[in-house]
């Protein structure tokens, strides 16, 4: 069983219509893994049933038992997070601004602040188009830790992948460069960066790279919308003949990708034959190449 | 007046509408500052033509270990909650990047072996453009943590220009750092596109706001293509509509150059307008 991550470093580039497609292409051979926990979109091109479902625990926060505590304020002068404030003449604590340090309940001299765990989302396993499974997560709203959601949905799609022997774990990794994404580098035998030819495509491009660099993974990369500038597609070609990352492939702007998702289609389903479709399972071969 | 450009999806338009009506305002005569909150891909600078004019260095507070008092107790390693503290038998180390500056073991340590310092997380640089300042944090790479990054840049803004109108480009997401880039300002704008992903994403945001109690108001992008469900999702929930800014490839032709959009295309401008007056009626 192999892992392929798809990240951007920007959002908007592509990332989950291609890894979609991907997963929908390879079918039963492949497992659907979203890590995406903040905006998860993989489900909706894939039509998942969300099917089992389980509650993700993770952080606690602090509460104040209003019948013992005194009020002394020995807890609002030690959290450095603003999250305790005097409400009606009562310290109580904003969950929202928590970060789970528990110096609070340590300090309290009445030993009248618990902390308590929290949900922080839920996680799916699905079954979706073309005979095969996802697994998926929803951050909870304001929730902490999407890095340790991301890390938990990963290692449940690779034992389902073990279990049901498939061959390919396809994920769909979140933007940026913080947690989320570092969560969902981890272990992955192969990364495939979607960049768009824009600068900030470019831009995130090289910056999002150095971080799977330092992780020393292999990296394959797929240039979308190279047509919208020529240039940059240039540019972001002798970027990646520097850093020695195999080009996959490129797509041109279009707008078909948008009308296949507001049918909730991949691109393949949308138009099979069409030249799009086409190119994107050379890029998806090309991808199982670079596995070998 | 403080006013926080989000979205749950990403690439949905953010930084295009951050930079453009800040430049927008700017040319009506308003002062307006924008700030670039999206400290791991910092993209708005890439769409003005900036001069950079003061840079501070981010830095959070880390314990450092001070071995001459300490007895080893491993009371450090104990009050941490994020695992940046490990006794060792000769030594306590300290691992910066899970800290998170409670000063739990710094201040519970009996013997003081713990001292806080600052320890750099990235810079808070500023510039000028021809017509209104623009300031941005920067993550460093490896950083795990944008939070403090994005709360000390938020003051550098709020601190230097009291009576500007503020503009604050946010990170995608529900998480952590676009509550601490929404949860101070006056008025949220979710930037969303017509489309499955982009309602999916809409009403995660809408709800993140809800639970922060914000003002908010959503601008429909790249108009035109895709389905209606956005729009009617806002009527049922009563969200305001402040524009649809019109699908249109010349505008992403402008934005893979790195140009502001308003300045070539009329529509685009139109909706700026609707934007304006938006904010004009909050204001009244």
């Amino acid at each position: 069983m192999r892992e392929i991550v798809v990240i951007s470093g920007k959002g908007g580039t592509g990332k989950t219509s291609l890894s979609a497609a991907f997963a929908y292409l390879e079918g039963n051979n492949a497992l659907a893994c979203d890590c995406d926990v903040d905006a998860a979109n993989m489900h909706l091109l894939l039509d998942a049933n969300f099917k089992n479902q389980r509650d993700f625990y993770s952080g606690e926060v602090a509460l104040i038992d209003q019948d013992i505590c005194t009020n002394c304020g020995a807890c609002a002068d030690v959290c450095r997070f603003d999250a305790i404030h005097v409400q009606d003449e009562q310290h109580k604590v904003d969950p929202i601004s928590c970060e789970d340090c528990h110096y609070c309940s340590k300090v309290c001299q009445q030993n009248a602040i618990e902390m308590k765990i929290q949900k922080a989302g839920d996680i799916y396993t699905s079954d979706i188009k073309n005979g095969t499974q996802m697994v998926h997560a929803k951050l909870g709203f304001g929730a902490e830790n999407s890095g340790k959601l991301v890390a938990k949905v990963k290692q449940d799609a690779k034992i389902l992948a073990l279990q049901k022997n498939r061959a390919y774990v396809i994920t769909d990794g979140s933007p940026g460069i913080g947690c989320p994404v570092i969560s969902s580098l981890s272990g992955a035998n192969l990364v495939v960066l979607v960049t768009e030819a824009t600068v900030s495509g470019i831009h995130d491009l090289q910056r999002v790279f150095k971080l799977v660099k330092t992780f020393n993974l292999k990296a394959v990369c797929i240039i979308n919308k190279y047509d919208l500038n020529k240039n940059m597609t240039k540019k972001i070609e002798q970027f990646l003949r520097k850093e020695d990352i195999g080009l996959v492939g490129k797509l041109p702007y279009d707008e078909n990708f948008t009308k296949a998702l507001a049918k909730a289609q991949t691109i393949i389903e949308y138009d099979k034959n069409s030249e799009l479709a086409n190119l994107v399972k050379k890029q998806w071969n090309k991808i199982k190449e670079n596995l070998k | 007046m403080k006013i926080t450009i989000a979205s749950g999806k990403g690439g949905t338009g953010k930084t295009t509408i951050s930079t453009n009506l800040a430049s927008y305002i700017a040319d009506m005569g308003s002062n307006v500052v924008l700030t670039d909150l999206d400290v791991e891909e910092p993209n708005s600078a890439l769409f003005l033509k900036t001069e950079l004019v003061h840079t501070q260095i981010s830095n959070k507070m880390v314990p450092t270990w001070e071995s001459e008092a300490c007895t080893l107790c491993g009371e450090c390693a104990k009050n941490c909650n994020f695992n940046a503290i490990v006794a060792m038998p000769s030594e306590i180390l300290v691992f910066a990047e899970l800290c998170h500056s409670c000063y739990a073991c710094s201040e519970l340590c009996p013997t003081d072996s713990l001292p806080m310092i600052p320890t750099r997380i990235g810079e808070i640089k500023e510039f000028k453009t021809k017509t209104f300042p623009f300031i941005e944090g920067r993550l460093d790479l490896g950083q795990e943590m944008a939070v403090p990054l994005i709360t000390q840049t938020i003051k550098y803004t709020c601190d230097k220009y009291k009576k500007h109108i503020k503009i604050f480009d946010a990170p995608p997401g529900t998480s952590c750092p676009v509550i601490e880039a929404s949860k101070n300002s006056d008025f949220v704008i979710l930037i969303t596109e017509a489309t499955p992903f982009g309602l999916n994403d809409l009403i995660l945001a809408v709800e993140t706001m809800k639970v922060l109690k914000k003002k908010f108001g959503v601008i429909i992008n790249r108009y035109g293509i895709g389905d209606n469900s956005v729009e009617e999702y806002c009527k049922k929930e009563n969200i305001p509509i402040i524009t649809k800014v019109k699908n249109d490839k010349e505008v992403a032709k402008l934005y893979s150059k790195g140009e502001l959009i308003y300045k070539k295309i009329e529509h685009f401008k139109d909706s700026l307008d609707d934007i304006v007056t938006f904010i004009g009626e909050l204001n009244a």
